[in-house]
C-alpha cells in the first residue's frame, strides 16, 4: 500500500500542445493518503478516465511525475506498479472456473498454494460466490461476473492501490446496494488505497472519504462528501453534487446581506465587496416555502419523488428548486421562499468566497 | 406459435427451393443414377445395384488417393492454423501499417486458382524458375517433376502461400473484437504472454478459428486445380489427390459408374465432416450463451 | 382512444416470458414499466410494438384488433438504450427520415423537423452528424426521430441509462413536458424507482414477466398491493421484519411493538411480515416514532446531506436513510426508531393485509 503523489501532472493527447486548451488534464499537484478511499467524479470528458489511466500506467503523462510512496513510477509498466483494477464491464477469464479466476493474480506471482486456497476462499465468501467456486465463469450473469472482477481486484493483499473504473454501470439498482456495501466493508477491513471513477454522485459520495470533483480537465474541489454538499468551492460542484443541484441566484453582496433584484436576503456571514459576477448559492434542501416571508416564488411544477417533493419554481427570472418533506401539501398560499442564512454560500466569478463573522 | 402468423414466409422461400432443386438435387440424382447403372454407350443403361460402390470401397487405388488426401489436409492444417494465428497475433492492431498488412495478406486470396498453380509451376522449374534455378544453383537437388517428395513440398508450400492469409485474417478479426480492458486486466494480473493467449485470445478466437479450420479442411480435401496445374498428379501418382483421381477416372477413362459411386462417397465424407464441425460449433455457442 | 392488452402472454421455448397481462393505456398518458433487468420490460414493449406476436391474448388499438398487424403498419416509435441514429446522415436528415418514408412533402417535413428539434433543443445541431454530438444530444436526436412522425405509441426502453448522471437528470426533467406536448401514449421502461416517480403518470411494476400492479405512480408507490411490488418500487430496497398480532398489540420481535389500532385493528391475530422504507427509519424518537429496534450497524454511507445506515436486525438486513451527517462507529449496536404509521403489513402469501396509515391518509 502506498501514498500516491501527483506532481505537476498534466496530459495532452496532442504531441505538441499549443496551449492550455489542448490539455485533457491540466497541471495538478495532489497527494492521496495511503489507505484512503477516493472517488474521481465528473461528467464524461472531464479527464477522470485520463487521470485513472495515468495512475494505472496505461498512459504516460505529457508532463509531471506519479509517485507510489517514494518510488517514481511515471515510466513504469502497469505490471510493475503492483495495482489492481476493476473495469466498467466485467472482465473475467471465461474458460476458467470462478476459483481459478480469483486465484489467477496470485498464481502469476508464484504464491504458495495453501495460501492461495485460503485467500480465494476468504474472498469468495466476502463477495458471496463461495457456492459457485467450481463453476465455469462463462455463462454467469453480468452481476456475478462483475463480482468476480471485484474479487480479483481484492485478492492481493499487498497492492499499492485498487482502481475502479465505473464498476457498477452494468449492475441492477438493487444489486448496486449490495456491491457498494461490500466494497465499503472490504475497504474498512483491508485498508487498501482505493480510487473509484464515476459520473454518479451517489456512488462517489457514498463510497469515498474524499471526493475529487473534476471539470474540464481540472480538479475543482477535493473534499469530504459533507464539504462538497455544504460548501461547494465552485458553482459547478454546487450544480453537480445534489439532486437537484444547488440553486444559484445573481445577487449584490453588501456585508451580511445579499440583494436579489433589490430584495434583501440575510446571510450567515459578512463579506467584503465583490468585483465581477456575484451569486448566492443555496441547496434546495435549505429552502423553505412560506406564506410571505422571503423572496416571491412562482411555482411551476411539483414532483413527488416518494421520500420528498421537489418544487420547481422561479425566483426573479431564475429557476429555483425547493425540497419539501413527503406528504407536505403545496397550495397557492405558498408564495414565497426563505433560505436558511448560514447555509447560503457566496460566489465571486463562480468561486466560493469565505465570509467573516457576521 | 409464430408459424400460424407467418405462412407467407414459405412463399418467399419457394424460389430458393426451386433454384436448389435445379442446381443441386437434380444433378445429384443424375450422379446417383450413374452410380447404380452400367452403360456401353448409346444411352443404354442396365442396373448393377451397389456393384460400383463395392468396387470403389475395396479399390486400392481409391485407398491410396484417400490416404494421400488425408495426409495432405492434415499437413496443411498443421502448418496453416498455427502460422495463421501467429501472423494474426503479430499484425499491427491499428493505423497505417494495419491497412498495409491487410492488403498484402489479401493478395494471394485474390489470385485465381489456376494462376496460382501456373505461378508455382514456373517458379519451381529448374530451367527457368526463380526458385528451382537458385535451389539447384546452391546445390540442392530439387525437381518436382521427378522427385515425389519435392512435388509434395512444392504443393504444400504453394497451398500455405495461397491460404494461410485466410486463417490469419479470420483470427485477426476475432482478436480485434477483444476489448482493450482484457489486456489491461491481464497486465494488472501479471499474466504471462502465454496466459494471455491461452485464457483471453484463444477463447475469444475459438469461434472464428473453427470456421477457418472447417473452410481450410473442406477446401484442401477437395483441392484440384493447383496441384493439377503444377504436377498433374505426378510424378507417378504421388500427388494424385481424390479430385484429381476422380477426374482421371471419369473423363480420362470414361468409367462413369465407378466415378459416380466414388463422387457420392466423396460427397458423403465431406458432409459428415462438416456436420461434425457444425455440431461442435453450435455446442460451443450454446455453452457461451448459457 | 387507447391501447388495450387483453390477457396477452408470450411463451418462448416452453418458458412463460410474459404472464397473461391485461392493461389499458389511455391516449395522452405516460406509462412507466418498472422492474429489474430481465423482468420482462423489453419483452412487453416488443409485444406492444408488434415486434413479437403474443402466444395468446389480443391487442387492441382504439378498439380495433391489431394482434397480428406488422410493426411497419402500426403507428409506433421506439427509442432504445443505445443511441441509434443513422451515422452518415445529418441530424436534420435523421429526424426527417421517418417522414420521408411516409412520403410527406418537403415543406411539411421541414416544418415538422424544425418544430421537433426546437422542442428537444437541438436546433443548433441540425447540420451536424450524430457522432459529432455528445451522448445526451445523440439521444435527443433519437427522441426527435421517434416523436416527429407523431406516432400514437412511443416506446422508450431505458432511454437514459447510457447517459451521465447529470445529463440524465436534465433530460428526465424535460421528458414530461415533451410528452405533454405530443399527446401520444408513452411507455417508458426503467429499472430505477426514482425515475418512475419523477416521470409521474402511471406505473406498472414488473417481476419475472408478470405485471404485479398498475395504477397512478404515487398510488403504486404508497399503496403497493403486495410485497413484490413494494420491493420492486423501493430504492434502497424495502426492509422487512416478521411480526405477529396478538389482541391489541402488534409485535415486531424483541421489545418492539405498537398498539394495533387504525388499519392494524381489523387484522386477525397471527403472523405477518411488516415492510417499511429506508427513509422512515430514524436515529431518534420524535412524537410518532414509537417503535424501537436494536440493530447492529454495518457500514455507513454519507451523501453529504444524508446518511445511509446498513443495519442487521436478527437475520434481516436493513438499510436506513437518515437526514444529516452521522459519523457512527461501524460494528456497534444502535437504536433506530420507526413510526407504525409507515409500516405495511403483508400476509403469508405476500399480499398487502394492512396499508401504511400515512399512505392511506395521503
Amino acid at each position: 500500500m502506498a501514498q500516491i503523489t501527483l506532481s505537476k501532472l498534466a496530459h495532452s493527447y496532442f504531441p505538441k500542445p499549443r496551449g492550455e486548451q489542448d490539455f485533457a488534464l491540466k497541471e495538478m499537484d495532489h497527494v492521496w493518503q495511503d489507505g484512503g478511499a477516493y472517488a474521481l467524479l465528473g461528467s464524461s470528458g472531464c479527464g477522470k478516465t485520463t487521470l485513472l489511466n495515468i495512475i494505472s500506467g496505461l498512459l504516460k503523462p505529457s508532463q509531471g511525475r506519479v509517485l507510489f510512496g517514494d518510488r517514481d513510477v511515471t515510466d513504469a509498466e502497469t505490471s510493475e506498479r503492483n495495482i489492481a483494477q476493476v473495469f466498467q464491464f466485467p472482465v473475467v477469464y471465461d474458460t476458467m472456473t470462478v476459483r481459478d479466476n480469483l486465484a489467477f493474480p496470485l498464481r502469476n506471482r508464484g504464491m504458495d498454494a495453501a495460501y492461495i486456497k485460503a485467500r480465494v476462499n476468504q474472498i469468495a465468501a466476502m463477495i458471496g460466490m463461495d457456492a459457485m467456486l467450481d463453476r465455469k465463469a462463462r455463462g454467469l450473469t453480468a452481476d456475478a461476473k462483475q463480482k468476480i472482477s471485484l474479487g480479483r481486484g481484492m485478492v492481493r493483499e499487498d497492492v499499492n492501490a485498487i482502481l475502479f473504473d465505473e464498476p457498477l454501470t452494468v449492475i441492477d439498482p438493487h444489486m448496486k446496494w449490495e456491491l457498494r456495501t461490500q466494497l465499503k466493508q472490504l475497504h474498512r477491513e483491508f485498508g487498501h488505497t482505493m480510487i473509484y471513477v464515476t459520473h454518479d454522485q451517489t456512488e462517489a459520495l457514498t463510497f469515498a472519504d474524499k471526493v475529487v470533483v473534476m471539470y474540464d480537465g481540472r480538479v475543482v474541489q477535493m473534499g469530504t462528501p459533507e464539504d462538497l454538499f455544504e460548501r461547494p468551492a465552485h458553482t459547478f460542484v454546487g450544480y453537480f453534487i445534489g439532486s437537484p443541484g444547488m440553486n444559484l441566484l445573481p445577487a449584490d453582496i453588501r456585508g451580511d446581506t445579499a440583494y436579489v433584484q433589490g430584495a434583501p436576503v440575510p446571510l450567515g456571514a459578512s463579506y467584503a465587496p465583490i468585483a465581477g459576477k456575484s451569486q448566492i448559492g443555496i441547496r434546495p434542501e435549505y429552502a423553505v416555502l412560506t406564506r410571505g416571508d422571503g423572496l416571491p416564488i412562482t411555482i411551476r411544477r411539483v414532483e413527488d419523488v416518494g421520500r420528498h417533493r421537489i418544487i420547481r419554481g422561479e425566483v426573479a427570472g431564475t429557476s429555483v428548486n425547493v425540497i419539501a418533506p413527503e406528504g407536505m401539501a403545496v397550495d397557492t398560499t405558498l408564495t414565497h421562499v426563505r433560505f436558511t442564512p448560514d447555509r447560503i454560500n457566496v460566489y465571486a466569478d463562480d468561486w466560493r468566497v469565505e465570509g467573516g463573522a457576521a | 406459435m409464430d408459424k400460424t402468423q407467418n405462412n407467407k414466409a414459405w412463399f418467399l422461400v419457394l424460389p430458393v427451393l426451386v433454384i436448389v432443386a435445379f442446381s443441386a438435387i437434380i444433378p445429384l440424382m443424375t450422379v446417383v443414377n450413374y452410380s447404380v447403372n452400367d452403360t456401353f454407350g448409346n444411352n443404354e443403361f442396365f442396373l448393377v445395384g451397389l456393384e460400383w460402390f463395392e468396387e470403389m470401397v475395396t479399390s486400392s487405388r481409391l485407398h491410396e488417393a484417400l490416404g494421400r488426401q488425408i495426409l495432405f489436409s492434415a499437413i496443411i492444417l498443421a502448418i496453416e492454423v498455427p502460422l495463421g494465428i501467429y501472423i494474426a497475433l503479430n499484425m499491427p492492431k491499428k493505423g497505417f501499417w494495419a491497412s498495409v498488412c491487410l492488403v498484402l495478406m489479401s493478395l494471394p486470396l485474390l489470385i485465381p486458382f489456376n494462376v496460382v498453380g501456373t505461378i508455382w509451376q514456373i517458379f519451381g522449374r529448374v530451367d527457368i524458375g526463380l526458385l528451382g534455378h537458385y535451389l539447384s544453383k546452391i546445390g540442392i537437388d530439387y525437381n518436382y517433376t521427378n522427385d515425389p517428395l519435392d512435388a509434395w513440398i512444392t504443393v504444400i508450400v504453394m497451398d500455405v502461400w495461397h491460404w494461410t492469409s485466410l486463417v490469419a485474417l479470420l483470427c485477426y478479426a476475432g482478436l480485434q473484437s477483444i476489448p482493450n480492458a482484457y489486456y489491461q486486466a491481464a497486465r494488472v494480473d501479471q499474466a504471462s504472454r502465454w496466459s494471455v493467449f491461452r485464457y483471453i485470445e484463444l477463447p475469444k478466437m475459438a469461434g472464428v478459428l473453427l470456421i477457418a479450420i472447417l473452410l481450410r479442411f473442406m477446401d484442401s480435401f477437395m483441392i484440384y486445380t493447383e496441384p493439377f496445374v503444377v504436377t498433374g498428379g505426378g510424378p507417378g501418382n504421388s500427388t494424385t489427390f481424390l479430385s484429381i483421381d476422380l477426374v482421371k477416372m471419369a473423363i480420362g477413362q470414361f468409367d462413369l459408374g465407378p466415378a459416380a459411386a466414388f463422387s457420392l462417397m466423396y460427397f458423403l465424407v465431406i458432409l459428415l465432416v462438416s456436420w461434425v464441425f457444425y455440431t461442435v460449433m453450435t455446442n460451443l455457442d450454446k455453452e457461451e450463451g448459457k | 382512444m387507447a391501447l388495450e392488452l387483453q390477457a396477452v402472454s408470450r411463451i418462448v421455448k416452453g418458458q412463460m416470458q410474459i404472464s397473461p397481462t391485461t392493461l389499458t393505456l389511455e391516449k395522452g398518458t405516460m406509462n412507466v414499466l418498472l422492474g429489474p433487468t430481465l423482468s420482462g420490460k423489453t419483452s412487453l414493449m416488443r409485444l406492444m410494438a408488434g415486434l413479437d406476436v403474443p402466444s395468446a391474448g389480443r391487442l387492441k388499438w382504439d378498439g380495433a384488433d391489431v394482434t397480428g398487424v406488422r410493426v411497419q403498419d402500426r403507428k409506433v416509435a421506439m427509442v432504445y438504450q443505445q443511441f441509434i441514429n443513422y451515422p452518415a446522415m445529418s441530424v436534420y436528415d435523421n429526424i426527417a427520415s421517418p417522414l420521408r418514408l411516409l412520403g410527406k412533402d418537403k415543406a411539411e417535413i421541414d416544418r415538422a423537423v424544425r418544430a421537433t428539434a426546437e422542442m428537444l433543443k437541438i436546433t443548433a445541431m441540425l447540420d451536424r452528424k450524430p457522432l459529432e454530438l455528445s451522448g445526451g444530444q445523440q439521444q435527443r436526436c433519437a427522441l426527435a426521430r421517434a416523436l416527429v412522425k407523431e406516432a400514437g405509441l412511443v416506446l422508450l426502453d431505458e432511454p437514459l441509462a447510457n447517459l451521465d448522471y447529470k445529463l440524465r437528470e436534465e433530460l428526465r426533467a424535460e421528458i414530461p413536458r415533451i410528452f405533454e406536448e405530443s399527446g401520444a401514449i408513452f411507455v417508458y421502461a426503467t429499472t430505477e424507482p426514482e425515475e418512475a416517480l419523477l416521470l409521474g403518470g402511471n406505473t406498472a411494476t414488473l417481476w419475472e414477466g408478470r405485471v404485479t400492479q398498475f395504477g397512478p405512480t404515487p398510488t403504486v408507490y404508497r399503496q403497493p398491493a403486495d410485497a413484490t411490488t413494494a420491493r420492486v418500487f423501493s430504492d434502497p430496497p424495502m426492509n422487512f421484519v416478521s411480526c405477529f398480532k396478538e389482541g391489541h398489540r402488534m409485535n415486531f420481535g424483541g421489545l418492539a411493538n405498537s398498539p394495533a389500532d387504525g388499519a392494524f385493528a381489523a387484522l386477525p391475530d397471527g403472523r405477518y411480515t411488516a415492510g417499511f422504507r429506508a427513509n422512515h427509519l430514524h436515529l431518534n424518537t420524535h412524537s410518532g416514532q414509537t417503535v424501537e429496534f436494536r440493530c447492529l450497524l454495518g457500514v455507513t454511507e454519507i451523501t453529504g446531506s444524508e446518511t445511509f445506515l446498513h443495519l442487521t436486525h436478527g437475520n434481516d438486513r436493513w438499510v436506513g436513510l437518515v437526514h444529516g451527517v452521522h459519523d457512527l462507529q461501524p460494528g456497534t449496536e444502535v437504536s433506530v426508531w420507526l413510526d407504525p404509521a409507515h409500516v405495511y403489513i403483508f400476509d403469508a402469501e405476500g399480499r398487502l393485509a394492512a396499508p401504511a396509515a400515512y399512505a392511506a391518509a395521503a
